[in-house]
């Protein structure tokens, strides 16, 4: 299935997004997610079915003012 | 010292993570400060990335709190959702709301920044909104259920110090219980003492001391100053006067003519 991972196309075979983090490279990373532009806790990320198409943003701890 | 949400600091002085040379340079030039508050942000992470974590070691190991930023966001919507990431990833209910307006300026946007920090608010988050100095906008957002109010000095990155110094001397004693910290636009040490003398809280600090030729001395000499400027609100400064009074006594003087 292809969805967007941080603005880029990416293709994944998991449905779910817990499986699908973990084929994308970030297994036990500490990172936030969100699809399609609302917010996807840790807890729910399990249950949360990936569609074709969805826009996936995962964000990580950086620099800020 | 100031206190945020219930939580007291130990320092007037919070200070940005961003632009340092290295973060050797980071590390120390937070030791030098004494800043008790790191700012920090959300940003995009490859799969299989190692930034997000090795930055978060570095921040951890400084023993600071952390307050998570909105920075970069353009709408409310935008802005309620990366606190929410922000508040899983850092483990903390503190957020530097700020919802940009106008690009060139990076002037907050007013009436989106309301409508996030009530929703943030009423979803259990301690809102830091960084604003604008208008005297409505901080009445709309207390009432929206912010605790603390950060107007800017100048714009983000500028370093030209209070561009309206009427307008932070009103917001200041129009609202004098509320801890209120100056963000953004601080060039000089000398612009902090200046508005830590009107009696602001705190100061929030970033390119002045990580794009100064020497960040560590820099943040050092922010921090004197922040405390200088907190120490002589509370030392009852004299009032100034047009014409001059001296200082030596008139009695004894010898008539030498």
């Amino acid at each position: 299935m292809k969805i967007e991972l941080n603005g880029e196309a990416r293709e994944v075979s998991a449905g779910q997004l817990a499986e699908a983090l973990v084929e994308l490279g970030y297994g036990g990373a500490t990172v936030a997610t969100a699809v399609n532009g609302a917010f996807v806790p840790v807890a729910a990320r399990a249950e949360r079915i990936l569609s074709e198409g969805d826009r996936l943003e995962v964000l990580a701890p950086r620099q800020g003012g | 010292m100031p206190v945020f949400y219930g939580v007291e600091v130990a320092s007037p002085l919070l200070l940005g993570t961003s632009q340092y040379p290295s973060p050797a340079v980071l590390t120390e030039a937070f030791r030098a400060s004494g800043a008790g508050i790191a700012t920090v942000s959300l940003r995009r992470e490859a799969g299989g990335g190692r930034a997000g974590e090795d930055f978060w070691a570095i921040i951890r190991e400084l023993g600071v709190r952390v307050l998570p930023n909105t920075a970069g966001c353009h709408s409310a919507r935008e802005a309620v959702t990366t606190a929410q990431m922000a508040r899983e990833v850092f483990g903390t209910p503190w957020i530097k709301l700020e919802v940009i307006g106008h690009t060139d300026t990076l002037q907050p946007d007013p009436f989106a920044l309301v409508e996030a920090a009530r929703t943030l608010s009423a979803d259990g988050f301690q809102v830091f909104p960084y604003m604008t100095e208008d005297l409505v906008l901080a009445d709309r957002l207390l009432d929206a259920g912010c605790e603390v109010l950060m107007p800017w000095a100048a714009p983000i990155g500028t370093g030209l110090g209070m561009v309206n110094p009427y307008g932070l001397r009103a917001l200041r004693e129009r609202f004098p219980g509320v801890p209120m910290v100056v963000d953004a636009g601080l060039g000089l040490p000398s612009h902090a003492g200046a508005v830590m003398e009107m009696g602001y809280d705190a100061v929030l600090l970033n390119t002045a001391v990580a794009k100064a030729g020497d960040p560590v001395a820099m943040a050092r000499a922010f921090a004197l100053a922040a405390e200088a400027g907190r120490l002589a609100v509370g030392a009852d400064p004299m009032p100034a006067r047009s014409m001059a009074a001296a200082s030596t006594p008139e009695i004894g003087r010898a008539f030498l003519e």
